[in-house]
């Protein structure tokens, strides 16, 4: 079905940018935009919903390109839409933490940074809608150069330093997609989005496929992968509510996401499994898992801390993906939404604690629990949910990656089941310390007042988004239907896998 | 339409005598002179436009000078390759002149200001001139007003820029000497200068060393005229010393009808299967392009100097034009790239050369280590620059991003791969010396400068802000424009035209 509907959306951010940069001089109108465009930007996405649960793929094309049988055109269908809310949804929350988190600590340069947010969020939701590779491949550019200015927002060397980095790897990833997506359409004459995949490309050769393959994924470097994952806990040097949203939510997610439209959508489940690339993959990303988590362990940095989580936690989307059992895609798909809720919390939880109490190491926490009680409560409930506990959303995705795992030929099953409960406990180990100095160590007197510096509360604009966010993460679990995810997720399978 | 006809031979010839009025009225009123020339540019404009559309809808125009017919009197030929140089060719100069009044006032002295302006008219007609005639030695006429006057525009700053100048004398003068070399030879071969008469002429003798020796100089004259890689040596400097309009318009302009000439000569005199099936050259043109665009981008790494570093750039750009040509035998997405860059590169060099012209216009800034807080005294020309700079770098949706895309695709398509691998590195490299620009300008910090006394407060005029904003636009306009299927008929009109000898 034809619909503009899905350029609305997209134009929101686009719109928004522009209406920043002009009410530069008077902050609360220019606030006002970004608020304004999230919550019209994420009533058009979420009215989407219904229309694509009934099946139907919403699409609308800007224009044919001077390429055959490519338009540059958004296409709705029920994957993209999982997206899309997520991002749609927590821009708005993240805009309001933003307002708190940059006026408490007076940050300079703020219309910068709104402008550079919405452009980010611009690409983000364009890359959720994109109906094909080349449509795809501009907006993850946009996402990538539009972070930049958010990266080294604070403009000191090591920020820089930090911006470089991510540059660093990025760029030269955007080449890898790009020769991918050229590649894609040279061999098949098309880079369609398609649930199962091109069909031409099955009849090209394998090595050409391959090598195809693995120029996808380090062009979706964005997923953080290792070895090619260090750019990510350098970035961190950003503003907290630039690494909630764009480092657990924007940037990384569309790399997951594009590892996920590529596996499904561009190769086709049967292909990968034919080429045997599914293996290696899932090494990659059980690797990933462990060795994030190990890394997290080491970390003081909670910032840092929770940047090797997110490593860890977006390869279980890969390994989910990488699974290709029917159960397997659907974790990962799930996953998706429920980890960016659950990450997102915990980002905004540690900016808190920087503006309530100006402290970044886990080590200094002690006792945070009695003086900041709504933050440390929402950062243990989506601390919980990361190791994939009860009653919290990131229970029902892992649930699912450990049936898909249990679906796969014999010896591997096993491992990779074991490679997630393993993941799982250390992410336990990683998290519980903070939980536990928190609220049942007494803080040190010195501590109790740091430096003239009175601990309490961050700001209000700052506890409700981190503790809706919260609560989102646990209605995520009782009631899965929120903003149809659940829904959407089981119609997505359908589609890739038939069946009912 | 017996107007439409004579179109290209009214805009040269009175292109050509504008020049000479300009001289004229400037000993009278030294203001009438900037007037004049823009006045006539925009005409000039206009009738390119006007020819442009005659061109797409009727075709070819032919016009037989003094009405001698073709192989005895000289012919001016306009088919959609030359009538879409032209237009781009009065539209980047109007820009630029209309930026470079201001400039011109504080770079050059007031006496020289009519000489300087009939010079650029001069230089314009003989652009022109190249770009309509279908004679090999009227070509060579023209290319020679084209390039006497460029001598004396990058001279007219003196200093430094006389040394530049003379360099460029020299080279330019070797490269003319190889070009009317090699047309010497064809006409002893084949008996005619006519370009159309040539391509019929030129197949029986397409075996013979002469004719073979006569195409490698005239390559070779023109790689020196058009500065590509390994013959570039006298362009940097005389881009560094010349007038910042001078060097934009050289850049921008000058280097792309140079290397129309080439496109002509491959496609219109010789063939693509005498490129490819006599003298093998296509992919030696290619390897040189790769060569070039590395190169120049490896130089401009190491540059402090803001124009310096943009001429080389230019070096590394020239060679994505010169690889699409080399790719053309091979698949018609070579020619693509050609035609996109040609207008995009003009465009992208063309806003980088005024507002790196800017900075040191107001600032006096030419060192990139200077460029601290550069966006926050003037936004719009850093603003201007730095989306230049990514679309060079060929971050979608910019107009680097479509050119890239083409070559790219030529590159798979022609089952070369390594100019997949150059051309993403090439890209990378972009991003390597534009951003670190970027990165001064906007991120770096910097001590602000005490309030008052500081010059800064003074603003642009609107005069020079103007036509570098709207070529900032066009970087994005023409991105978008050249992924949609709208430039789709002129490009199967070029190619049409190119690959059957638009002349005929």
């Amino acid at each position: 079905m034809e619909s503009l509907t899905p350029l609305l959306a997209i134009l929101c951010p686009a719109i928004a940018a522009p209406l920043v940069l002009l009410s530069r001089n008077h902050p609360n109108i220019r606030e006002g935009w970004t608020i304004a465009a999230g919550i019209t930007m994420f009533a058009l996405v979420l009215s989407m919903g219904p229309e694509v649960l009934k099946g139907d793929v919403i699409r609308f094309t800007m224009f044919h390109t001077m390429f055959k049988n490519i338009d540059f055109a958004f296409k709705v269908d029920a994957f993209g839409l999982i997206f899309a809310i997520t991002t749609s949804s927590l821009w708005i929350l993240v805009s309001l933490y933003s307002i708190g988190y940059m006026r408490s600590l007076k940050e300079h340069a703020q219309t910068r940074y709104f402008f550079a947010f919405c452009l980010a969020i611009l690409g983000a939701i364009g890359v959720a809608l994109s109906a094909n590779l080349l449509t795809m491949f501009v907006f993850f550019e946009i996402i990538t150069v539009s972070t930049y200015p958010l990266v080294i927002h604070e403009q000191t060397p090591e920020a820089l330093g930090g911006g470089h980095k991510y540059f660093a790897y990025l760029m030269p990833a955007g080449a890898f997609f790009l020769f991918g997506v050229v590649a894609t359409y040279y061999l098949t004459g098309s880079c369609d989005f398609t649930p199962g995949g091109i069909k031409a490309l099955a009849t090209t050769s394998p090595v050409a496929a391959t090598v195809l393959f693995f120029c996808f994924l380090l062009g979706f470097m964005k997923a953080a992968w290792m070895p090619f994952h260090s750019w990510l806990p350098t970035a961190m040097v950003a503003p907290t509510p630039v690494s909630a949203l764009l480092h657990a939510v924007a940037v990384v997610k569309a790399g997951v996401f594009g590892i996920v439209r590529m596996i499904c959508y561009i190769f086709g489940v049967g292909l990968v499994d034919e080429l045997g690339l599914w293996l290696i993959l899932a090494c990659i990303a059980g690797f990933t898992m462990i060795m994030g988590s190990f890394f997290a362990i080491a970390q003081d940095d909670i910032k840092k801390r929770l940047a090797y989580s997110t490593i860890s936690q977006l390869s279980y989307v890969i390994l989910g993906a990488a699974f290709l059992t029917k159960d397997g895609v659907m974790g990962a798909m799930l996953h998706i939404p429920f980890h960016a809720y659950m990450k997102i919390t915990l980002f905004l939880c540690a900016g808190a604690i920087l503006v309530g109490s100006g402290k970044r190491k886990i080590s200094e926490m002690a006792g945070l629990g009695k003086t900041m009680p709504v933050t440390m409560l929402a950062f243990s409930i989506a601390a919980i949910g990361m190791a994939g506990l009860p009653p919290l959303c990131g229970f029902i995705s892992k649930l699912y990656l450990c049936f898909g795992a249990w679906e796969l030929h014999p010896p591997y099953g096993m491992i990779f089941l074991a490679v997630i409960l393993t993941s799982s406990v250390l992410d336990i180990v990683y998290f519980f310390p903070i939980i536990h100095a928190a609220f049942f160590r007494e803080p040190v007197d010195a501590e109790r007042t740091n430096g003239g510096y009175v601990i309490k509360e961050a700001p209000t604009f700052m506890l409700v988004p981190l503790s809706i966010t919260a609560a989102f993460s646990i209605l995520f679990f009782i009631y899965p239907h929120t903003f149809y995810i659940i829904d959407l997720v089981q119609l997505a399978i359908v589609e890739l896998f038939g069946g009912g | 339409m017996l107007l439409a006809e004579q179109l290209p031979v009214i805009i040269v010839t009175v292109a050509m005598f504008c020049g000479f009025t300009i001289l004229l009225a400037g000993y009278l009123n030294k203001k009438s002179a900037f007037w004049i020339s823009l006045l006539a540019n925009i005409v000039f404009f206009a009738l390119s436009i006007l020819t442009l559309r005659h061109v797409l809808a009727v075709g070819p125009i032919k016009y037989w000078q003094g009405g001698w017919r073709p192989p005895w009197g000289i012919e001016y030929v306009v088919d959609a390759m030359n009538a879409y140089l032209l237009v781009i060719l009065f539209f980047i100069v109007i820009l630029i002149e209309i930026y470079s009044k201001r400039n011109v006032e504080k770079e050059i002295e007031a006496r020289k200001h009519p000489t300087f302006y009939a010079l650029i008219q001069l230089m314009v007609a003989g652009l022109a001139g190249i770009t309509v005639t279908g004679d090999l030695f009227n070509m060579f006429v023209w290319l020679e007003i084209a390039s006497l006057t460029a001598y004396a525009l990058i001279a007219v700053a003196g200093g430094r820029a006389l040394r530049a100048s003379y360099n460029y004398v020299i080279m330019g003068s070797i490269g003319a000497v190889f070009y009317i070399f090699g047309v010497g030879w064809i006409y002893a071969a084949t008996g005619t200068l006519n370009m159309a008469d040539m391509r019929i002429l030129l197949p029986v003798v397409y075996d013979s060393r002469l004719v073979q020796m006569a195409f490698a100089f005239i390559v070779v004259g023109i790689m020196i005229k058009a500065y590509i890689f390994p013959l570039h040596f006298w362009q940097p400097d005389a881009y560094t010393y010349a007038p910042s309009s001078v060097s934009a318009m050289i850049a921008s302009i000058h280097g792309k009808v140079m290397i129309y000439i080439l496109i002509r000569l491959v496609y219109s005199v010789f063939t693509l299967d005498f490129i490819r099936y006599y003298i093998g050259l296509d992919l030696i043109i290619c390897w040189v392009a790769a060569a070039g665009i590395l190169a120049g981008s490896v130089f401009a790494i190491k540059q402090r100097n803001v124009k310096r570093m943009l001429a080389y750039s230019s070096v590394s750009q020239f060679g994505y034009i010169l690889l699409g040509i080399g790719l053309s035998p091979l698949s018609p997405w070579g020619l693509v790239g050609v035609v996109a860059h040609i207008l995009n590169h003009a465009v992208m060099k063309g806003c980088l050369f005024l507002a790196a012209g800017s900075f040191i216009h107001q600032e006096g800034k030419w060192d990139i280590r200077s460029f601290e807080g550069l966006s926050k005294r003037m936004p719009w020309a850093s603003g201007a620059f730095a989306i230049a700079a990514i679309s060079m770098i060929g971050i979608p949706p910019t107009a680097g991003f479509a050119s890239k895309l083409f070559l790219i695709l030529a590159s798979l398509d022609a089952a070369q791969y390594p100019f997949v691998v150059i051309l993403l590195l090439s890209g990378l490299l972009n991003l390597v010396y534009f951003w670190r620009v970027i990165d001064r300008m906007y991120f770096v910090r910097h001590e602000e400068p005490t309030e008052g006394g500081n010059e800064g407060t003074r603003r642009l005029p609107i005069s020079m802000t103007a036509p570098m904003m709207v070529l900032a636009a066009l970087c994005i306009i023409l991105g978008i424009f050249w992924l949609t299927d709208i430039p789709m008929p002129l490009i199967n009109q070029i190619l049409s035209d190119l690959s059957t000898g638009g002349r005929l």
